[in-house]
């Protein structure tokens, strides 16, 4: 019996199941409105859910969440601190809430926020507030950790900043929970993904997993201008190959990209044909999210 | 024991930032240590502190002052509690404390001794204004009328902290407290004595809860008898009561 949290008429989160391993960064990824953040607030103790079992950290969010906040962090979606708080205050602030705290000037230094100590909220950037929010999700030093829409309306320079961040934190041994509605974000980070749709649970696995149980064919490109019918007949032949096409210079040949991307080299080159612009095209995690909810990001 | 080392847990850096917070806003700031005092000393250059028959022998300035700290009170109660209270939520702030081990009620302490501390600045100030600009000297005993002011704080305190858990946001927080606080200022002897109000108005004055404050704080600083004052402590001490209690149901903390 999975997760359940209704509003009025409208099941948010209906019937979610699913595990976290100890030490992965597990991605929570869905258009918006599918329930991501419902279902992080359920684990956080933030809300109550209607149905279905849930154990964080082998705790009962609602009945042991004193015991629970001692050792979850927690970065919220759509939350501020006070505008005119300062990052230094904020800091021993927030660390001390908890029993064992870390340093936070040291945390501060970590993320790179050692010379905004004195800068008030009001007065950061969006960068620096995002490292803000997870060196205050840390300083309680958790055994797992919360990034709920962490780099949503970041540039992308932060937001790869940010990702490298991530990375640390994990790297420190501590589990994290991210929700995020870039699929890039989800399959550079996470060790697994759960898709969520309306509510439900529409895929969980690896990025890598989620790729190839789409099933898409990867694509082996290159242009050249000597390529005749005898050559396209040895690619065609190869095992891992499934179709060769040529419009104009260019050549496109279908199949496992992985493996059998040598083989058309040797062919190419068995034949002396001069090539360029070889590239191989992997369908993405973004194509698996496009099946899966048949949509767009709804916005 | 525990239950108590836990509440203690943060308490105190928690009251630090938010009396940091209030005095780092300037209106606030301002109307609540400031605004009295000079009140005080524009009326009292206007009117002097002569005896007056009307104030029974006392110059005006006598009654101004302990009246005028039902003034920093409705302040603080009415206009400072609600906006800050709602501003952090709407902000989303209580819910990100929400998720840390930081019980509420230490939040909620936290934040009254802040407010609280406020207020006894901005009614030691008044005090030493009048005393220094005007010889006002306090009549009654100072350990009555500290608890008389704990008493009129705490229960404007929990009219405020009523009236953020009813907003929906902090701009009808603000509102309605600012609807309710100047009024009641006028009408309650918070700045005009009540003693030149028509006596039809000075009947309207009975149902406003901050003139109880402004008669409780003349008796105690003019050393009335307790019989006198009896009335004003019943009535703060029901509302003190009855606006905790339904806060307690109705507050949101996000």
């Amino acid at each position: 019996m999975g997760l359940r949290k209704v509003y009025g008429l409208t099941r948010a989160v209906d019937g979610v199941s699913f595990e976290v391993r100890e030490g992965e960064i597990f991605g929570i990824v869905g258009p918006n409105g599918a329930g991501k953040t419902t279902t992080v607030e359920c684990l956080e103790g933030l809300r109550a859910p209607d149905g279905g079992a849930v154990r964080v950290l082998g705790l009962d969010p609602q009945e042991e969440g004193d015991a629970l906040r001692e050792r979850i962090g927690v970065q919220l979606q759509e939350s501020a601190l006070p505008t005119r708080l300062r990052v230094g205050e904020a800091m021993t602030l927030f660390a001390s809430f908890y029993a064992h705290p870390l340093q936070p000037r040291t945390l501060l230094d970590e993320l790179g926020l050692a010379d905004c100590a004195r800068i008030a909220w009001g007065n950061l950037s969006g960068g620096q507030r995002q490292r803000l929010a997870i060196a205050l999700a840390l300083v309680g030093d958790p055994d797992l950790v919360f990034f709920d829409e962490l780099t949503s309306g970041l540039d992308p320079q932060a937001r790869h900043a940010t990702w490298d961040l991530v990375r640390g934190v994990r790297d420190r041994g501590k589990t994290i929970v991210l929700t995020t509605h870039y699929m890039e974000e989800a399959e550079l980070l996470c060790s697994r993904v759960m898709v969520i749709d309306h509510g439900r649970v529409t895929a969980l696995d690896t990025p890598v997993d989620l790729v190839r149980s789409l099933g898409a064919e990867q694509r082996v490109t290159f242009r050249s201008e000597g390529v005749g019918d005898d050559v396209l007949a040895a690619l065609r032949a190869l095992p891992m190959v499934a179709r060769v096409e040529r419009s104009g210079d260019r050549v496109i040949v279908h199949g496992e990209s992985d493996r059998s991307l040598t083989p058309i080299l040797s062919v190419l080159d068995g034949f002396g044909v001069a090539f360029h612009d070889l590239r191989t095209e992997q369908p993405s995690l973004e194509d698996v999210f496009l099946s899966l909810t048949g949509s767009e990001m709804r916005d | 024991m525990a239950i108590l080392a836990r509440t203690r847990r943060g308490l105190l850096p928690m009251m630090i930032v938010q009396a940091k917070l209030y005095l780092r806003e300037p209106i606030a700031t301002f109307f609540t240590i400031a605004f009295a005092p000079l009140l005080l000393v524009l009326f009292g250059l206007i009117f002097g502190n002569e005896p007056a028959d009307l104030f029974g022998g006392r110059g005006p300035m006598d009654v101004s002052v302990p009246s005028y700290i039902g003034f920093v009170i409705v302040m603080v109660g009415l206009i400072g509690i609600p906006i800050q209270t709602a501003t952090s939520r709407e902000l989303g702030v209580l819910r990100r404390y929400r998720v840390t081990p930081l019980r509420p009620l230490t939040y909620l302490i936290a934040d009254v001794v802040a407010y609280f501390m406020m207020t006894l600045v901005g009614t030691v100030l008044l005090i030493v204004v009048g005393a220094a600009a005007f010889g006002v000297r306090l009549e009654g005993s100072v350990p009555a009328v500290l608890a008389g002011f704990t008493l009129c704080a705490l229960s404007f305190f929990a009219l405020g902290y009523l009236l953020a858990g009813l907003a929906p946001s902090a701009r009808v927080a603000q509102t309605v407290g600012m609807v309710l606080a100047y009024p009641m200022m006028f009408l309650s002897g918070a700045s005009v004595p009540l003693e030149v109000l028509p006596p039809g108005l000075r009947h309207v004055s009975d149902f406003i809860p901050l003139t109880y404050v402004v008669r409780l704080m003349r008796g105690l600083w003019l050393g009335d008898p307790w019989t006198s004052i009896r009335l004003d402590v019943a009535v703060l001490s029901g509302i003190l009561v009855s606006a905790t209690v339904v806060t307690a149901r109705v507050f949101r903390w996000q």
